[in-house]
């Protein structure tokens, strides 16, 4: 009950924010980490609760953002039509390259992720109808609504609002279902959760698709609010990087982990990178890499999960004392 | 033909020489702790960056930045052990990747605060000109870094198989606990592979930074190139790194002369995702 109360009272200042801070750069702002948030909501689905760390998630965020911008360029429809294409692509790259990547264990299944990545960026780049090095375009003029084409950010805002309460709300609804048990077993213990007849494969493939196409949907709304998308911007590494520290920073595998951890990151790099220009873009990923050497030496868990602990621990300290008394008249 | 051909080769086995001697560093690592260093590339590209700032502070050649760069990245490496790989170890796996990544990052990145994102090169008469051996032309900075590797490799081998430390470092990779009765400090013999792995990078990068791109993304290239080396030569074995490097560097240099020099990284990603893919069994190793 309380916790419902939190949430209302957390949501209702998100939907606020942008009535309250109008600047054009504070809006776009937190546009931009609903953007991001959406983004690694989807990572967790696989690397948080599946605990299979993908290094290579930028693919289905590039699938997103290549239809999107494929489906005006292309054939001169609303790069909203992109998003269900989108989704196809990204599920079917999934499945395919899901079934042997998922097959190898920790170590070896980031690697590979990472390799899947750098060649769909490499082969995109030497090809000339995804626009090679270039990349593709969306409307310069929006010809209607539907092309999505605004310059103010507070309907993106809202747009991305919406699909990450989508994310979230298919998230929890997955941890709640047979299939986050069998997650969760999996990612305990693959071997036990096998040895009692979970399907373990089948469920993480699951995991890896459903994470997939929620990832394009994030590329696809990135590439409709920049209204471009290229190799570096749609399908480079530190894409991949940045949605898995958000997640790791916010905690992995909790449901707001990954809203926290782009709540605390957008920010840091939008201001860095207005306060230092171009120079920043630089110190800006070595904050970054300072800031997940940090996390994974001192708080693997994230900091939600810091804070839930710190909040049991309050509240558990009466109890604490009550079962010392006890102790203590036992003695 | 035939002898462009053989030349490609033979400038592909130099170059492979040295990603043997890079990947034998990661290989040392993974196979003693089971810990992968995602920051592997970026120590080879700090490396390079050593012998650059050498040449344009000192204007000295490899002679002395090879072996400085070695020194330092060694030390970086015991820093490295002890400051984050000790403790990271035992924790979970999301913590182990995070860890070197976010390594990774920090020393990317900081090169590219410092030194911008401009392709860098030494001059090339800074190891003097080309050598003509049977019609066959080699760059003599290609030669040494090859050659160098070559022995700094079979070295290593030696090392870890024909001496006392040697021997004490496998023990410790066989069974710490079991070692550490046995009276050998499984941290000292660690750190010591730590420093040794990234001693090895060092010196890779300053004698590759002769003739190769200097920039600072140039780790994520030869971070991937040390993980096909080590997927294909096996987990923990420097021959195994050696052979495999050498025909990665043959097959990277023959992709890049016959289908152009675009599709050479197609090339070697592919052949590690392919690696990965089918022989996964081949890379457990003895788990």
């Amino acid at each position: 009950m309380r916790r419902t109360l939190w949430l209302l009272i957390a949501l209702a200042l998100v939907v606020a924010y942008p009535l309250v801070f109008t600047t054009p750069f504070q809006q776009r702002l937190g546009a931009l980490v609903l953007l991001y948030a959406i983004a690694a909501s989807a990572w967790n689905i696989v690397g948080g609760y599946a605990g299979q760390i993908s290094v290579g998630h930028v693919v289905f965020f590039g699938c997103g953002a290549y239809a999107a911008m494929g489906a005006y360029t292309h054939f001169a429809l609303s790069p909203l039509v992109g998003i269900p294409a989108g989704i196809v692509f990204a599920v079917l790259i999934a499945a395919v390259i899901g079934r042997p990547t998922l097959r190898l264990s920790g170590h070896y299944f980031s690697m590979a992720t990472i390799a899947v990545a750098e060649l769909a960026r490499l082969i995109v780049t030497n090809t000339e109808y995804l626009g090679a090095a270039v990349g593709l375009s969306g409307p310069t003029v929006a010809r209607n609504v539907f092309d999505l084409s605004f310059i103010s950010a507070l309907p993106y805002y809202y747009l991305f609002l919406a699909v990450l309460i989508i994310t979230l709300a298919i998230t929890w609804w997955m941890t709640r279902s047979r299939m986050g048990f069998y997650l969760r077993a999996i990612k305990d213990s693959e071997r036990a959760a096998r040895s009692l007849g979970a399907p373990a494969s089948r469920i993480k493939l699951y995991a890896y698709m459903l994470s997939a196409g929620l990832t394009s949907v994030a590329g696809a709304l990135y590439a409709m609010m920049f209204g471009f998308v290229d190799p570096e911007s749609g399908l480079g590494i530190l894409i991949s990087v940045k949605i898995l520290i958000m997640a790791a920073l916010g905690g992995a595998g909790l449901l707001f982990g990954p809203f926290v951890g782009a709540a605390i990151l957008v920010p840091l790099e939008e201001i860095s990178n207005s306060l230092l220009g171009g120079k920043g873009a630089g110190l800006t990923f070595v904050v970054y890499g300072a800031i997940i050497v940090l996390i994974a030496r001192f708080q693997p868990g994230g900091i939600l999960a810091l804070i839930n602990r710190l909040w049991a621990k309050r509240r558990a300290k009466p109890m604490d004392e009550s079962i010392a008394q006890e102790a203590g008249h036992a003695s | 033909m035939t002898f462009t051909l053989v030349q490609v080769i033979v400038g592909g086995l130099l170059l492979g020489a040295v990603y043997a001697l890079f990947s034998s560093g990661l290989t040392l690592v993974w196979g003693m702790m089971n810990v992968v260093n995602f920051a592997h590339g970026d120590f080879v590209m700090l490396g390079m960056y050593v012998a650059f700032v050498v040449y344009t502070l000192l204007g000295g050649g490899p002679l002395i930045g090879a072996p400085l760069a070695t020194l330092l990245l060694a030390t970086l490496g015991v820093i490295v052990y002890f400051g984050l790989i000790r403790d990271i170890m035992k924790g979970p796996m999301l913590a182990q990747i995070l860890g070197t990544f976010g390594l990774a990052l920090l020393l990317r990145y900081s090169v590219f605060w410092w030194f911008g994102a401009n392709f860098l090169s030494l001059p090339e008469n800074l190891v003097g000109g080309t050598f003509d051996i049977f019609g066959i032309r080699i760059q003599a900075s290609r030669l040494l870094a090859g050659v160098v590797a070559l022995v700094v490799t079979l070295a290593l081998h030696l090392l870890l198989t024909r001496t006392t430390l040697g021997s004490r470092m496998l023990a410790v990779a066989e069974d710490a606990t079991a070692a550490q009765l046995m009276g050998i400090r499984p941290d000292s013999m660690q750190a010591i592979a730590w420093a040794i792995a990234a001693g090895a990078t060092g010196l890779a990068g300053a004698l590759i930074a002769t003739f190769f791109y200097i920039v600072p993304t140039v780790g994520e290239t030869l971070g991937i190139v040390a993980f096909v080396t080590v997927s294909l030569g096996g987990f923990g074995s420097v021959p195994g790194a050696l052979v495999a490097g050498l025909l990665i560097g043959v097959i990277e240099s023959l992709s890049g002369y016959l289908i152009g020099a675009v599709y050479k990284d197609i090339v070697v990603y592919s052949l590690f995702l392919g690696f990965l893919w089918f022989r996964p069994q081949g890379l457990m190793g003895k788990t």
